[in-house]
């Protein structure tokens, strides 16, 4: 049984288990105030599961892409709360999970999976299908595209604006459950090197 | 929970060091530092985005770090103390995400504790607890404050602050526009050595008659930086050498000065006889050595946390968070977030 936390969007956890799927989710699409969310929508997801820390095997962190500030919440949380537990942490890339949703809700064929990238940008992943793993068949990592010109893809395009955790966690699960983990590399997807202005650092102006 | 001697993690990601600290009531148990400095040196400045990233990644090394030093296990803390400001806003949120989420995976409370008083906090560590009421000067890359500490736990006024540069930041200005590399404290001490710092009167920001009045217990360094690259360039377009040495004496002392005189004017004008210093540019030795002296003379006892507890680290917020927890006061409820501005009352979030 894992948590899964995504914050590449809005903020999103849940408790998901191979055989009983999504046990509770909890989220929402606000795409600012992960810092703020991030404890009560953990701490919501375990009750309504009926779940306490020493029951989870692991977490899965959504490793985005995703505007970075609130991406960092959730791959933070997920680590904490992973090394708390004494149990793994399980990255996977966010738009995986935007593909499983949908194949597994009866979508088929290509799929290009396109988020929100801010500064007029959008993030972009390819998939075809659901291997025989149950996991989604991405044909590259995800990249960044002028939002005003993603190229055209063979399939159906989904601009998504949330990421289900319980998805997320179902990604992590299969893979776990096929031996294929890792999936994803520990680490952000940022896609974007940082700006290199320097701040006036923490000054406090009244 | 233990609230006679809690044992307490603390963490702190407000500006560029990943701090994780470990009390058990006012005792040190570690304090394990992450600095992200070097990646910002070649950018003379601290790069939010680049600390943000840094923090993410050194957070879970850095809490190993603690654990080892202190010989404790996760099972065994109290509590978890975070820093949820005042700061960089991202690099807060990575801090506060991963307080959080540790907190509830060890059922265990969370307090959120400002960095300021925090700063202050650094000196409950050990057998002389901090005695109340004091001033305290708080000097770094990020801020210059000067708190009036009535009560650690419930009573923190802020007298003054900078209204333009940090202290440190002013070191870090005058550093780059000297030729010296970042960070500017130890450069311009080391450039220093030898010089003279009467030997070119640079200005004391604030401190006329009539900026007295409104401005009493803050800081201007804006001016000062000014008068430094001013001085320099007419040096320069005179064809005359520059006196590295003498320009930096000279500029630490206006610095230090200002700072000192306004800490003592504010416990003579208070009736406070204590003068607490924190924040890293209590690194400065000309710093020590001068509110050393002025102390002395005015009768008022100063206290200076070690080095490793001035800079920004973990063990104080710890300190922090178990004197909160030994003062009865209850944990944070799980919806606080990071604020960048968090005024030095909110002791707690
Ligand atoms: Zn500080």
């Amino acid at each position: 049984m894992l948590l899964a936390i995504d914050t590449s969007t809005g903020t999103s956890v849940a408790v998901v288990d191979l055989d009983g799927g999504i046990l509770a989710e909890t989220g929402t699409n606000d795409t600012m105030r992960h810092a703020e969310l991030i404890g009560d929508r953990i701490r919501d997801a375990m009750a309504r599961a009926g779940v306490r820390p020493s029951d989870l095997s692991g977490v899965a962190a959504g490793m985005g892409p995703g505007p970075f500030t609130g991406l960092r919440v959730g791959i933070a949380a997920a680590r904490a709360f992973a090394l708390g537990i004494g149990r793994p942490v399980v990255p996977v890339v966010s738009h995986d999970a935007i593909a499983h949703a949908w194949y597994a809700s009866g979508g088929a064929g290509p799929l290009q999976v396109v988020t929100d990238a801010r500064r007029r940008e959008s993030a972009v992943s390819d998939y075809d299908g659901l291997d025989a793993d149950g996991l989604p068949v991405r044909l590259a990592a995800p990249r960044l595209e002028p939002r005003d010109a993603v190229p055209e893809s063979r399939g159906i395009r989904l601009d998504a604006d949330t990421v289900s955790a319980g998805s997320l966690g179902l990604v992590a699960e299969l893979a776990h459950a096929s031996g294929r983990l890792p999936v994803a590399d520990d680490e952000a997807l940022y896609l974007r090197a940082p700006d290199v202005t320097p701040s006036a650092g923490k000054r406090v102006l009244r | 929970m233990n609230r006679d001697a809690p044992l307490v993690l603390g963490i702190e990601t407000s500006c560029d060091e990943t701090g994780i600290g470990i009390v058990r009531g006012t005792e040190l148990l570690a304090n394990a530092i992450a600095s992200s400095m070097d990646e910002h040196a070649r950018y003379g400045g601290v790069v939010p985005e680049v600390a943000a990233r840094a923090h993410l990644e050194a957070l879970g090394p850095t809490i190993r770090a603690a654990l080892d030093e202190a010989s404790v296990d996760l099972a065994d803390l109290d509590a978890v103390a975070v820093t949820n400001g005042p700061g960089l806003a991202g690099a807060l949120m990575v801090g506060v995400g991963a307080a959080k989420a540790l907190a509830l995976s060890l059922e265990t409370p969370v307090y959120a504790v400002n960095h300021l008083v925090g700063h202050v906090g650094a000196d409950l560590i050990g057998d002389r607890p901090l005695e109340t009421p004091s001033v305290a000067l708080l000097v770094s890359g990020g801020h210059t404050s000067l708190l009036l500490v009535r009560d650690l736990d419930s009573d923190v006024e802020l007298l003054g602050e900078t209204i333009d540069d940090a202290a440190g930041e002013a070191f870090d200005k005058v550093a780059r526009l000297l030729g010296l590399p970042y960070p500017g404290g130890p450069e311009i001490d080391r450039a220093a050595v030898g010089g003279d710092p009467d030997a070119i009167r640079f200005p004391r920001g604030l401190t006329r008659p009539k900026d007295l009045e409104r401005h009493r217990y803050d800081f201007s360094f804006s001016g000062l930086k000014t008068a430094v690259a001013r001085w320099v360039e007419q040096r320069e377009a005179a064809g005359e050498p520059v006196p590295l040495a003498d320009v930096a004496a000279s500029f630490r002392e206006a610095v230090v000065d200002v700072l000192v005189s306004k800490a003592i004017a504010a416990c003579t004008d208070l009736g406070v006889p204590r003068l607490l210093l924190g924040g890293g540019v209590v690194a400065n030795r000309r710093l020590r050595e001068v509110a050393e002296a002025r102390a002395d003379a005015a009768g008022i006892a100063l206290r200076i946390p070690p080095l490793s507890l001035c800079t920004d680290n973990g063990a104080m917020i710890a300190a922090l968070g178990a004197r909160l927890i030994m003062a009865g006061h209850e944990p944070s409820s799980l919806e606080f977030g990071a604020d960048s501005t968090l005024p030095v009352t909110d002791i707690q979030s």
